[in-house]
């Protein structure tokens, strides 16, 4: 089964190599979940990439893309209200987003059950920080179900899909970035037969619906008995599992959940160690009597885990409660707590207790060469943006950058938006940086699908109190870094929005707008910009030159994109292309050359302009 | 023992069919297969990496550092950095030989190796180096298919034959692209 269409379309049970991310999507088909939504963010985005291989006639499920997570989540919220079975998903620091509404959930019947499918990010492959959402659960009273393969995701998901219709409840399935995009083999299902019921059975009998002050009582004591039958059925369910090392009654023991617990089995496996091993798939609640069962029979236990001190701090509560005597092993210092879990670090942790069993694993460090960081594609317009504005801005100027492909302009050789908290944040600190700062000017960028994400609160907070920044707009029609998800209002999604009118009945007076490689003219704006008083607004657009290759290859698989050369005779070696424009397209080569690695260009030009000698030139050939 | 395949370029060479290819012919072929890509922000020509483990013993789908059997690399500093960071002692190393320069060495401050510098790191690892480069490549993605034909002819990954990696290729590659991808599959043998 090699096509996301049969994988997701194939009525009988079959068994596939897949990517968690696709197994997961199967699963919702088969659970019969009905409505599922979401906000692209990394590792989750594969999911939609599997929904949407469904024709859209042919979908028992209504999937969408909504402006940002919370959104996302309260239109599945909405759903689950009405019965239908729903499914939310976004990355880790989605969540943040969600948390408002996601925080009021397990107070309330939801008939249709909802799962909240959480992408964490350890080792902050794709992120801005390596959240540990495991203490969300603890704050929202909802259980948390952790899979550690893509069989597992498509097991737990069926599981906690169905608990969730039964218990009129939300969940969490907490995904890490190794779990979602990791293959392996799953045994999938057959489809359900049975046509979507799509009567609306919404009815305030289910409620009450609204928490306010003495009536949130009720409702909370709803949600915590809810939350104690969830630990009773941790106790007893499968996702639980026990691996004995042979021989039995080895009088050491370890555990752990998700991918982290494959780690430890495999380093105990490999290094033949008598450690049992006790691998929670259901999180929380902890299972008390499971785990302290666990500890009563056996001397030292070590507690592995990923991230934060989460289960390690219960599982030393419960073992002091109950006055276990068993010894408690744990990680030990900060560099513990950072980065994702890999067999060698599971091997070097035990054996920093237990070195007679897992003695230390030297691999000698070799020499890395040099670094390759990621960067914006040849032909972005970014990239010609962040030149034209670097070339303007006064001496002193605080940049503030946001999520989304630009961000990467903080790299060298453009360093460009050098504070970055989150997504839509930059209109707002800006405003921060700037109140009573007589002497540094500051400019805020952010992205087109960012600024409807959560800009659009900012933006008109800095409009109404006319803040003194200058804030750049980086439209590029799409949400390209998660893999160009359309984002409302580019014409793809929705009607197309206008956005210079939006930014006017925003009240934004100073607005000033052109083509991102139009350099000269966007430095002019962006000094006049500067120079205003006030809220100033500076769109530079260009569609995202990645997409637009794909889809022109796509619909000529043979295309030979048009080039630029540099003219050898008149290169005058400014390097101004290769290490301050520094297109990924230029070459400079250890005789001091410059020149264009025809694998890379797409001749779109934006280079040319940048060239003091007027070196660059088109060639001939190519359309 | 898991046999460990280490799979690296530069986002946007299209590491995904490559890695893909091999996982599902190793598990067509039977083998147990424990199997991870890269996606999110590397892919903007950053490093990219995929990870192969075939065999019952593999539980998690990361090739432990300095454990790779195989490193599979689209490009000339990668698969130096693939080797130096990933090759077990003895393993082997299949490369395409090609360059694409990241922003320090454009920028004057850090130098580009060449193909001497893997044979030393290779020499220094009493491993194996396949350098592949095919002619008249006019679409540089289809590179993989070149990578993949070498490495199917060496036979080097224990119970995954050759015909059985060019079935899958043919299911994979997209028809309008089927045809060049098997002939520079096939020359690179």
């Amino acid at each position: 089964m090699l096509s996301l269409t049969g994988l997701m379309t194939e009525k009988d049970g079959f068994s596939a190599l897949v990517m968690g991310n696709h197994a997961l999507a199967r699963a919702m088909a088969e659970a019969g979940t009905r409505v599922i939504t979401s906000y692209p963010g990394s590792p989750t985005p594969e999911i939609a990439e599997a929904l949407g291989a469904v024709p859209e006639k042919q979908r028992g499920y209504y999937f969408e893309f909504a402006v940002n997570e919370k959104v996302a989540l309260e239109i599945a919220a909405g759903a689950a209200l009405n019965g239908h079975p729903a499914a939310v998903f976004f990355k880790s620091v989605g969540l943040n987003v969600a948390a408002d509404s996601l925080i009021q959930l397990s107070m309330m019947e939801l008939p249709g059950g909802m799962v909240v499918i959480l992408g964490d990010d350890p080792g902050a492959n794709s992120s801005q920080n390596e959240q540990d959402n495991r203490h969300f659960a603890r704050m929202a009273y909802m259980p948390v179900f952790e899979p550690a393969t893509p069989a597992e995701i498509y097991v737990m998901y069926k599981e906690a899909a169905a608990l969730a219709l039964a218990r009129r409840a939300p969940v969490f399935l907490r995904l890490t970035t190794h779990v979602c995009h990791a293959r392996g083999a799953v045994n999938f299902g057959a489809l359900q037969a049975a046509a979507p019921d799509w009567s609306p059975r919404f009815d305030v009998k289910n409620g009450p619906y609204v928490p306010i002050t003495a009536a949130v009582f009720p409702l909370k004591q709803r949600a915590l008995e809810k939350l104690d039958a969830w630990a009773q059925y941790g106790e007893r369910s499968a996702l639980n599992s026990f691996y004995e090392a042979a021989p039995a009654g080895a009088r050491r023991g370890a555990i752990a959940s998700g991918l982290p617990a494959l780690c430890l089995l495999e380093a105990v496996r490999a290094a033949g160690a008598p450690v049992d091993v006790l691998k929670l798939g259901l999180t929380y609640p902890l299972p008390a009597k499971l785990v302290a069962d666990f500890l009563a029979s056996h001397e030292k236990v070590y507690i592995l885990e990923e991230l934060d001190r989460v289960m390690e701090t219960e599982i030393k509560a419960l073992a002091f409660d109950r006055g276990l005597g068993c010894r408690l092993h744990v990680r030990q210092g900060h560099a513990e707590l950072m980065g994702e879990m890999t067999v060698a670090r599971a091997h070097a942790a035990l054996g920093a207790v237990w070195p007679e069993l897992f003695p230390a694993q030297e691999i000698k460090a070799r020499p890395a060469p040099a670094a390759r960081l990621p960067q914006m594609c040849p032909g972005c317009g970014h990239r010609s943006a962040f030149h034209a504005i670097k070339k303007a801005l006064p001496p002193g100027a605080i940049t503030v950058g946001d999520i989304g492909c630009h961000s990467l302009g903080f790299l060298p050789p453009y360093n460009m938006g050098t504070v970055l908290f989150s997504m839509g944040h930059s209109v707002s600190t800006a405003a921060g940086l700037a109140l009573n700062n007589g002497s540094r000017k500051v400019a805020a960028f952010v992205g087109d699908s960012t600024f409807f994400h959560a800009g659009l609160p900012g933006l008109i907070n800095a409009a109404a109190r006319d803040s003194d920044i200058t804030l750049v707009l980086l439209d590029n029609g799409t949400t390209a870094m998660t893999g160009h998800q359309p984002r409302p209002g580019n014409g793809e999604l929705g009607e197309r929005i206008n956005i210079p009118e939006l930014l006017k009945n925003l009240g934004v007076k100073f607005l000033r707008e052109c083509d991102a490689y139009e350099q000269e003219k966007l430095s002019a704006h962006l000094k006049e910009a500067m120079d205003h008083k006030g809220f100033a607004v500076v769109i530079a657009r260009h569609p995202c030159m990645l997409k637009f290759m794909r889809d022109r290859r796509r619909a000529n698989p043979g295309l030979k994109p048009q080039q630029v050369a540099v003219d050898q005779a008149k290169c005058a070696r400014h390097y101004a292309c290769a290490a301050e424009f520094a297109c990924p397209s230029f070459s400079r080569h250890a005789d001091g050359s410059v020149t264009v690695n025809a694998e890379l260009c797409i001749g779109d030009g934006s280079c040319m302009q940048t060239c003091p000698a007027q070196a660059i030139e088109r060639k001939k050939d190519g359309v | 023992m898991a046999y460990n395949i280490y799979l690296c370029g530069v986002g946007g060479q299209g590491i995904g069919l490559l890695a893909t290819v091999l996982a599902q012919a190793a598990y067509r072929s039977g083998l147990d297969v424990a199997a991870c890509d890269t996606h999110g922000l590397a892919q903007r020509g950053g490093v990219v990496a995929s990870h192969i483990r075939l065999g019952a013993d593999a539980l998690t789908p990361l090739v432990p550092e300095g454990g790779a059997d195989l490193v599979l690399a689209l490009e000339r500093l990668e698969a130096l950095r693939g080797a130096a960071l990933y090759l077990k002692p003895g393993g082997r190393v299949i490369y395409y030989d090609t360059a694409y320069q990241p922003v320090s060495v454009r920028r004057g401050q850090a130098s580009y190796p060449g193909a001497d510098e893997i044979e030393k790191e290779l020499a220094y690892l009493r491993g194996i180096v396949v350098r592949v480069a095919v002619e008249g490549i006019a679409d540089p993605r289809m590179q993989n298919a070149a990578l993949l034909g070498r490495l199917a002819a060496l036979n080097v990954v224990p119970g995954l034959g050759a015909g059985m990696i060019e079935e899958v290729l043919k299911e994979m590659v997209a028809p309008v692209a089927l045809e060049e991808n098997l002939k520079i599959f096939r020359s690179a043998r």
